[in-house]
């Protein structure tokens, strides 16, 4: 109960600065950080609750973003269609994807998801309609009310996006399936000799967060009017979504909220003020930083200090 | 007595390896049976393929009427086949008490405050309830031990296989877990112990099989197995 009406505040003080603050910067800005709490949340679905690192995150969210596109390009449907679609479509490639790599452990795993990105950008480089190597101009439609711009309304949508991911990560957290999970990510043949279905599970986990991060991607073609293959498939998504529970927490479905809302918040500030090369720089060193001095994250060192586990 | 779980013709290589050698070998309802053999004889690769974590190359397993061999692991464990690794494997972000809820909640379908009662219960049992809210990676040797058949025991299974669940325990621990062991095939358990420990195999088993090379070298009871010839030749050398 207490996580709703969190969660309701939360929405409802985004939807109040988008009436009060007119800056249009904030919004874009705002966007990215929410959008990076969606992929850090999907992420740790599959890689901080099974322990299966996934670099495959661009592959999901672009194949979002892409659905979404060529599905307005289209039919011109609404957003919210695009991002059902998008879900859709990326859920299916975790479940494919699943089916053909879950079963390798540790580093080929890692591998394997890699192919995945590099396979999904060729499929869409190569495809005419949806632009090619060039891109795709979009046209944006009116924004809904009480929308004054469409940025502002991304931005919202993306919020409620977040808490859905959220609601879903932490409830998975807690029930049957995140107990399951945590045992396949202690020992994977202890789990199976526990009667714990593995190879079903992780397919479970890899579906539901191919699907957020699909959703996170569909909105991405609208807010930049544009999409285009190499920024799509770019591997700064994988290591966005990587790094930030790893900074936040693996653990709790908040280590990964916290952490991309400091390192996504942190990044923006650089990007602006010094440069984009020296963001990409920031991620490395924190990384590091935290998996040397605090690898169960932000989260597992509050619980260290205030000795709660 | 009738077979709770009867072997036949079971090979398995890993390559031009052959681990295992047509294994046949049947286990009773309520047995309590011993399997032992020098290092590398096939002890583990023989559990392994009855608890569904490697798949057998030719031959059958049939467990309580049913062909099992080509089920996977999950699916064994759930028809009360339940084991414990040689090195403990325990889940060790879970506490104790959380380690015995994964099988209650994945076998035996508890709700998690009725799983949690019974998994105090076992704990009790088994003389780790002191330590049901610590991690596993707070535990000693022997407590890992225990946690091991603790775990194994939440499935409530028919056929328990304890691997090595003793060795490298001191005295005195080994007595403790050896009566845990009696006390679990008296309430109706069928066990199969592997061990390396010959005083506590000979002690435990009612019957013995000797593996070497992957293959059956003898049966039968503890006194006759201790003279065999063939099982000195394999632990002692020609």
């Amino acid at each position: 109960m207490r996580f709703w009406f969190g969660a309701a505040i939360v929405l409802a003080v985004l939807v109040a600065v988008t009436a009060s603050v007119q800056y249009e910067y904030f919004f874009f800005a705002g966007y990215t950080v929410l959008m990076f709490i969606v992929l850090s949340t999907a992420w740790n679905i599959l890689g901080g609750y099974a322990g299966y690192v996934n670099f495959g995150t661009p592959a999901f969210f672009g194949l979002g973003a892409y659905s979404a596109a060529v599905l307005y390009k289209a039919t011109a449907a609404p957003l919210v269609v695009q991002i059902a679609l998008a879900a859709v479509m990326a859920g299916a490639l975790g479940f494919g994807a699943g089916m053909l790599t879950l079963r390798l452990r540790g580093i080929f795993f890692a591998i394997a998801t890699i192919a995945v990105t590099v396979i999904m950008e060729t499929v869409f480089i190569n495809w005419r309609y949806a632009g090619g190597a060039t891109g795709l101009q979009l046209l944006r439609p009116a924004p809904i009310a009480p929308f004054d711009s469409y940025i502002k309304m991304l931005f919202v949508v993306m919020g409620l996006t977040a808490i859905v991911a959220v609601a879903i990560a932490r409830y998975i957290e807690r029930s049957w399936l995140g107990r399951g999970l945590r045992a396949i990510r202690d020992s994977e043949e202890a789990a199976e000799a526990s009667g714990v279905p593995t190879l079903r599970l992780k397919l479970i986990a890899c579906t539901i967060s191919g699907a957020l991060m699909g959703a996170a991607g569909a909105p991405m073609p609208m807010y930049l009017s544009f999409i285009e293959p190499a920024s799509t498939f770019n591997l700064n998504y994988a290591i966005g979504a990587l790094a930030s529970p790893m900074i936040g927490g693996t653990a709790h479905w908040l280590g990964p909220v916290i952490g991309a809302a400091i390192l996504s918040t942190l990044q923006q500030l650089i990007t602006v003020t010094i440069s984009n090369e020296i963001n990409v720089l920031l991620v490395g060193v924190l990384l590091v930083v935290f998996v040397v001095a605090a690898p169960d994250g932000l989260v597992g060192l509050y619980r260290k200090i205030f000795g709660k586990r | 007595m009738s077979a709770l779980l009867k072997i036949d013709g079971l090979s398995k290589s890993f390559g031009g390896f052959a681990a295992l050698t047509d294994v046949s070998l049947e286990v009773a309802q309520g047995e309590r049976f011993g399997l032992i053999g020098p290092n590398g004889s096939g002890k583990t690769t023989l559990i392994n393929c009855v608890s569904g974590l490697l798949r057998n190359d030719a031959g059958s397993i049939v467990f309580n009427g049913e062909e099992v061999s080509r089920l996977p692991a999950y699916r064994r464990t759930r028809r009360g086949i339940a084991r414990s690794f040689q090195v403990p494997r325990p889940f060790h972000t879970m506490t104790v008490l959380e380690n015995l809820l994964v099988p209650s909640a994945y076998v035996v379908h508890l709700k998690d405050a009725e799983g949690e009662a019974r998994a105090r219960e076992l704990l009790k049992s088994i003389g780790l309830a002191d330590k049901a809210n610590a991690y596993a990676s707070q535990l000693s040797q022997v407590e890992l031990r225990k946690l091991e058949l603790a775990r194994a025991m939440a499935a409530q299974p028919r056929l328990l296989i304890s691997d090595e669940a003793m060795a490298g325990l001191a005295g005195n621990e080994v007595d403790e877990v050896l009566a845990i062991l009696f006390k679990l095939n008296e309430s109706g358990i069928t066990i199969i112990m592997i061990e390396h420990i010959m005083q506590a195999v000979m002690r435990f088993s009612q019957r013995v099989i000797c593996l070497d090379a992957g293959r059956i070298i003898c049966e039968g009871v503890p006194t006759e197995i201790v003279k065999n010839p063939d099982v000195q030749k394999a632990y002692l050398g020609a």
